[in-house]
């Protein structure tokens, strides 16, 4: 176990393993040993020198025509290979739907731990790193340790801020690989909706819940989003029971961080308020003046969205000029 | 086709869990347990498939260090043919490793199946790692985040729905399934179902039944603690003598935030 020295970066988002790569360089520091990024693909060589500006000591660079897409069973492979080699004592690992089942089959293959979807990480007083986690339906954070290592934890898009790049030297380190074969295939692949995609990435968004009384009635969102240069959203009960919308924000839809968040409409059940957390600024508009979700708001608007969305989209628009 | 397994596990209803404001520590003895949904949804999700292509034996697994029958009647009045719970206090403390590896040797146990499905991640823990951890263990395709599911001849075809896109995929079962909300609406059982389940079979096992190695059920990750996240929020109150006026108030607050471009 003590032999075991890096931390390891992986995701097959390369936007994400930027994003990994501050707190990442911060793990490595405390520890007092370098910053590994494994990156895998096909012609992508000649990224790992953007991975030494944010934060990379060592790049792995797998590149190969099999590793083109996405595949479980081949990434694992090359993972696993790389890990039995080299011994990490950490890797981190892009919690996307592709990921976090790769980070649960890696650690599974290497007899490892595995602590999901951490939005915050460190190192306590032993060496040993502690990931923090949303658990009970959004009712509690658990701050988690490893007992053995490697100590695999998975790290969600937009966790962490992307660190400034910078010139550095870093190594850059060709490997070969066994790639092993995909067990599924992938037979179609269809781009979602324009409008519901990277709603984590929006600085602003306009949120309904059920106070919305018929899908037409959105463009009042729309609008306001519009002004505010937002994105539109929703809980879930509007995408899952009403089928109003593809995708919703909550604990089991997208986990937001915008700078403001506006919930029209929405009650604030535990699951939802889960997945607003880490919004800078909530503003709750609602008829009944006993909602939840005033008990999480910054500014909360007792009254009807049908009158207060109008008025504030002109109020904004009058200030903003 | 011969056999599909489900995996259920016994979860906290955390809708009706209680915090003590005092400390923000969790209130988890009191709450309710029940079927964590998503693994309901795996279960309607075998049934349906069941009473699509007939032929078909539906039954569960359960691990829990508690006693879960009354929660598996449930899914026996669901339309599940038999239940198999392995109950033994020593698992306690095991961790998604531990949790995989018990549910594996169940299923080595139960004997020769096409398909094992169960929920995207659970209810209470939401680790999300147990599927793809069993996948490996028992050597299996994995179909995660699974929206659509359908049986043609040796195969399984389904939709994933992924960040940016949607995926259908396919693989030769057996395979390993994990399913998100979307894929249906579990049907409530009718008087009649939960009368016709009292005879169904619960299996108990316990973890002396299975192949298990002691030494490897030793949690590998240790929870330092759990607590209620804390909220600062301003709780400001925006109220005037008009919508008009309110909005107004409202507006100059966000401009001041510095959360509106100009």
């Amino acid at each position: 176990m003590s032999e075991c020295k890096g931390v390891w970066v992986f995701s097959e988002k390369f936007d994400l393993m930027l994003e990994m790569l501050g707190k990442g360089r911060e793990v490595a520091d405390k520890l007092g040993t370098e910053l590994v990024v494994v990156l895998v693909g096909k012609g992508v060589s000649d990224k790992a020198n953007e991975l030494v500006r944010y934060g990379a000591d060592r790049v792995y660079v797998v590149d190969d025509i099999a590793l083109e897409h996405f595949q479980t069973e081949g990434y694992l492979s090359v993972l696993h290979g790389l890990a039995l080699q080299h011994k990490p004592e950490v890797v981190l690992v892009g919690s996307t739907r592709d990921g976090k089942p790769l980070a649960a089959r890696l650690a599974t293959r290497l007899e490892a731990g595995c602590v999901p979807d951490c939005n915050r990480l460190s190192v306590d007083e032993k060496g040993r790193l502690v990931g923090e986690r949303i658990t009970y339906g959004g009712n509690a954070s658990a701050k988690i340790v490893f007992k053995t290592k490697p100590q695999i934890a998975t790290v969600p898009s937009r966790a962490f801020e992307k660190p400034e790049p910078k010139d550095r030297n870093g190594q850059v380190v060709k490997m070969d690989a066994k790639v092993d074969a995909p067990r599924t295939e992938v037979v179609e692949r269809k781009p979602l909706e324009a409008s519901n995609v990277r709603i984590e990435e929006a600085e602003v968004i306009v949120s309904c819940g059920r106070g919305l009384e018929k899908k037409e009635d959105k463009v009042l969102l729309d609008e306001l989003s519009a002004v505010l240069c937002g994105q539109v959203g929703c809980s879930r009960p509007l995408a899952e029971d009403r089928k109003w919308f593809s995708e919703w924000v909550g604990l089991s839809g997208h986990k937001v961080k915008p700078k403001l968040y506006v919930a029209c409409g929405i009650s604030g059940v535990i699951q939802h308020v889960a997945g607003i957390r880490d919004a800078k600024v909530i503003v709750a508009i609602n008829k009944d003046e006993q909602a939840p979700i005033f008990e999480v708001a910054d500014y909360g608007v007792v009254g009807n969205l049908y009158e207060v969305l109008p008025a504030l989209k002109e109020a904004l628009k009058k200030q903003l000029q | 086709m011969k056999r599909i397994v489900v995996c259920l596990k016994q979860a906290v209803d955390v809708s009706q869990m209680k915090v003590d404001p005092a400390t923000r520590q969790l209130i988890t003895a009191a709450a309710p347990k029940k079927i964590s949904d998503f693994d309901k949804n795996a279960l309607e999700e075998a049934i349906r498939i069941k009473e699509k292509i007939g032929n078909v034996e539906v039954v569960t697994v359960t691990m829990s260090a508690e006693d879960a029958k009354t929660v598996l009647r449930e899914a026996l009045a669901m339309g599940a043919d038999k239940a198999y719970l392995v109950n033994d206090p020593s698992l306690k403390d095991v961790d998604t490793f531990g949790t995989a590896y018990v549910l594996s040797e169940v299923v080595k146990k139960v004997g020769e199946f096409d398909l094992i499905l169960g929920g995207e991640t659970s209810l209470d823990s939401f680790s999300g790692l147990v599927g793809a951890r069993m996948a490996e263990l028992l050597g299996l395709p994995h179909l995660s985040s699974i929206r659509k599911l359908g049986v043609e001849g040796d195969f399984v075809v389904a939709e994933r729905s992924l960040e940016e896109s949607i995926e259908t995929v396919k693989a030769k079962m057996p395979a390993l399934v994990t399913v998100t909300r979307e894929v249906n609406q579990p049907r409530i059982p009718s008087l009649m179902m939960i009368m016709k389940a009292s005879k169904k079979e619960i299996v108990n096992w316990a973890l002396v039944d299975l192949n298990v190695q002691k030494e490897k059920l030793a949690a590998r990750i240790e929870l330092v603690e759990v607590l209620a996240p804390k909220t600062e929020r301003k709780k400001v109150r925006i109220t005037g003598e008009s919508v008009q006026e309110v909005a107004d108030k409202l507006a100059t607050a966000l401009i001041q935030e510095g959360v509106v471009k100009r």
